[in-house]
């Protein structure tokens, strides 16, 4: 790929080739962005300014277009995440029955906010609409590398022990 | 013998693939002759993991709950003996749960194998869309549609037949069928169940819709937090096609049909139809003024027509069995069956599927089986963030179009969220006004700073802080923001609010007026104390999480109201009943 920054001089260091080929596929089909943009998360976890530029450059989609279209989804970050990603469903039936308490059971033990990282980089909280498990509510849903695993019926001292045995493994 | 286990994702996440690893482990041990398959979400989610084993006399038993731990005795006296473990087993009332519902956009879901074409094919899958191509018009196919009066499922319930038509009237060769895979209502989950436990039917009717408007292409557009459901959609088009039932020349009919999956990327508003266009092109998600409507102008400026999956799942069904079959089930403005997924405080939580007109008791009590803990049944929330709470004082309400609308809720997708007296429905409301705040595009301003707004009048009365005046100005607002906004999601916003200030304005008048919440659920309107009812066990002040709880071991305990945080946990904790909250 070509060395060439963004306008306000910043280079980029990071070689994309794992990025390269899905935009090879993609870059000119049109209507395709949201489908680069979920396969640069799904590589690398976050979208980084540096990401977007380069995304941008083999497009001709210009960043700030990009930006507008990363920031409008709920799926897409531009902050990197700890090594298990919680989603915590907040869909009326979790709510209903108590998504509220589990989340402050979470945020308690692990101290960070919805959205946060913790400082070990191994959770990040992150409130969704709805897993659509909703008989087993209250539900959170642990991604990782390792697999995507769900967990119902909790409550504040179960999600408490679930999170103990992940750090733990970790 | 085979041993089948229901893994959807509500199967999976209580356990169903640990407990299908240990039957094949345990099969393979004692050398059985029995193979473990698996299948979709029955419906009965609060049941799982449920396990089906069929004798090779075809009889089948039910085994519910089933953890590894139980496998064994299950193998030992049921697959090594043949003696079933009537202990384990789905009970009488639980059977029942079943057995009440009329099944036809379910009827392949928890019995079929998802992943296997073969089995859908020998349930009389893909014979609609071989009568459709060999033998019928587009003309007659719609005709059909319109004899059954399937309407749509997704929430507005406008008759299919009609965008069915106006698409296929809209000049143009290149036309696009799109299913609105994105259920974006919080509280239901139908379509997953279809996406995971039957996908070839969505299949089947996406074709049928295909050949009836003269399209060629269909897009699929899917939640990305439905990974199943995409894994399960790409296994059954990869079938579809090297069965040649998807793909070129159909039946040797000339007909030519291919579908392909989008992701979403996680937008309430999507499940407005420009909108969801927008972000099919790859654009925000942002709807636009209508006509043109994408019958005329849609997907790439081509005509398009947009039909959710449950209304699509039926489509099969009725070119299969007529019309005039499907226009027998139903009342007689909303024809048919629909499937409600039933949460919140109900005792058997999962997906029903009904005909239309049934009334709400017959659901929430006749199958759901009542109020969890029995407690006192006190609202249902249906239509999710667009509906509205509908008071156990109408629970004889018909479930169809006509009259859920006239409660101020709507049908909707079919969430069905069941409340009892613990559930604050000014909480309820603020939660979903909540949800339409971060949702709003913000295009149009009354949404945008609307919905804003609203939120704060609910969130200061829901902290005690409520003025006079409040329950008015929210009503003022409902209206303004329904009038200026251009879709519809600005436009039912509001109705969470209307309904409960119109059957629960006494809560509102509550919380701002006496500083009462009456579910005691608003942390800041209520009090915990410890009554003279308490032994001095010491457990409350252990579990205490800020420290707020003194007293002697065997004393009576006080509460620090200053340090409280009120987060219930000595009242959970306590054997003694001695903990009140007011």
């Amino acid at each position: 790929m070509s060395e060439k920054g963004c306008c306000c001089g910043h280079t980029m260091d990071q070689q994309f080739t794992e990025l390269a080929p899905v935009l090879d596929k993609y870059a000119k089909v049109p209507g395709s962005l949201i489908t680069i943009l979920q396969k640069a998360q799904d590589i690398y976890g976050y979208l980084s300014f540096d990401a977007i530029n380069y995304i941008s450059q083999a497009t001709g989609i210009k960043p700030a277009k990009i930006y507008g279209v990363a920031t409008f989804y709920s799926q897409f970050r531009l902050k990197p995440i700890g090594k298990y990603l919680i989603m915590l469903c907040k869909g009326t039936a979790c709510h209903v029955n108590g998504a509220d308490t589990i989340e402050e059971s979470i945020c308690e033990y692990l101290n960070i906010q919805d959205g946060e990282t913790t400082e070990d980089g191994l959770f990040t909280l992150n409130n969704v609409a709805c897993l659509g498990c909703c008989s087993l509510a209250p539900v959170m849903m642990v991604k990782s590398a390792e697999g995507d695993e769900t967990y119902g019926n909790l409550t504040k001292d179960s999600v408490k022990e679930v999170l103990a045995e992940i750090r733990e493994r970790a | 013998m085979k041993v089948i286990i229901g893994q959807g994702s509500c199967g999976v996440a209580t356990g169903a693939k640990k407990t299908a690893a240990e039957f094949e482990k345990l099969i393979a041990e004692k050398n059985l002759d029995a193979v473990v398959d698996i299948t979709g979400c029955v419906g009965t989610c609060y049941l799982e993991p449920i396990v089906d084993i069929y004798g090779d006399d075809g009889a089948l038993t039910r085994y519910v709950k089933v953890q590894p731990e139980n496998v064994a005795e299950i193998v030992e006296r049921h697959l090594a003996k043949g003696e079933p473990v009537k202990e384990m087993a789905i009970s009488q009332e639980d059977q029942q749960f079943i057995e009440k519902q009329q099944r036809v956009v379910l009827r392949n879901c928890g019995v079929i194998n998802p992943e296997n074409i073969e089995e859908y094919i020998a349930a009389d899958g893909y014979k609609a869309i071989e009568k459709v191509v060999t033998s019928m018009t587009a003309d007659e196919v719609i005709e059909e549609i319109k004899i059954s009066g399937l309407r749509g499922r997704g929430g507005a319930g406008f008759p299919t037949w009609f965008k069915w038509d106006a698409a296929k009237k809209s000049p143009g060769n290149e036309k696009y069928l799109v299913c609105n895979a994105d259920e974006g209502d919080p509280g239901a989950f139908m379509d997953r169940s279809v996406l995971e436990g039957d996908p070839h039917s969505l299949l089947e009717g996406m074709i049928i819709a295909g050949y009836a408007m003269g399209a060629n292409e269909g897009v699929i557009y899917c939640r990305a937090e439905y990974p199943l459901a995409i894994h399960r959609l790409e296994i059954a088009m990869d079938q579809a096609r090297e069965k040649g039932v998807l793909g070129k020349n159909l039946f040797g009919s000339g007909f030519d049909f291919d579908i392909r999956i989008k992701a979403g990327a996680g937008a309430f508003v999507c499940g407005e139809e420009t909108a969801l266009i927008a972000s099919l092109e790859g654009e925000r998600g942002m709807p636009r003024l209508k006509p043109p409507f994408p019958a005329a102008k849609g997907y790439w400026q081509k005509p398009t027509d947009i039909n959710n999956v449950e209304t699509l799942a039926n489509v099969p069904w009725i070119l299969y069995n007529g019309g005039a079959a499907f226009g027998a089930m139903g009342t007689e403005k909303s024809k048919g069956t629909k499937v409600f997924a039933l949460a919140g405080k109900i005792k058997k939580g999962g997906l029903v599927e009904v005909p239309m007109g049934l009334p709400l008791r017959d659901v929430i009590y006749g199958i759901g089986g009542g109020i969890k803990n029995d407690k006192e049944f006190k609202a249902v929330q249906m239509g999710g963030p667009s509906g509205g709470c509908i008071p156990a004082s109408l629970i004889d309400t018909p479930v169809d179009y006509e009259n859920i609308t006239k409660t101020g809720a709507i049908v909707g997708s079919g969430g069905m969220i069941v409340m009892d007296e613990t559930t604050c429905m000014v909480d309820m409301a603020r939660y979903f006004l909540d949800f339409t705040r971060k949702e709003s595009c913000g295009k149009c301003n009354y949404c945008r700073i609307g919905t804003k707004r609203m939120l704060e009048i609910l969130e200061r009365i829901t902290e005690g802080e409520g003025r006079d005046g409040d329950i008015e100005l929210l009503e003022e607002l409902a209206v303004k923001i329904k009038d200026g906004s251009l879709c519809g999601l600005g436009q039912t916003a509001p109705n969470p609010v209307l309904t409960t200030i119109k059957y629960f304005r006494n809560e509102y008048e509550d919380h701002i007026y006496k500083k009462k919440c009456t579910a005691k659920s608003c942390k800041a309107l209520i009090k915990y104390d410890i009554t003279d009812a308490c032994k001095g066990c010491t457990l409350c002040s252990k579990k205490c999480p800020v420290g707020a709880i003194s007293g002697e071991v065997k004393g009576q305990h006080v509460i620090d109201q200053d340090k409280c945080v009120k987060c219930g946990r000595c009242l959970e904790s306590c054997k003694f009943n001695a903990i009140t909250v007011e």
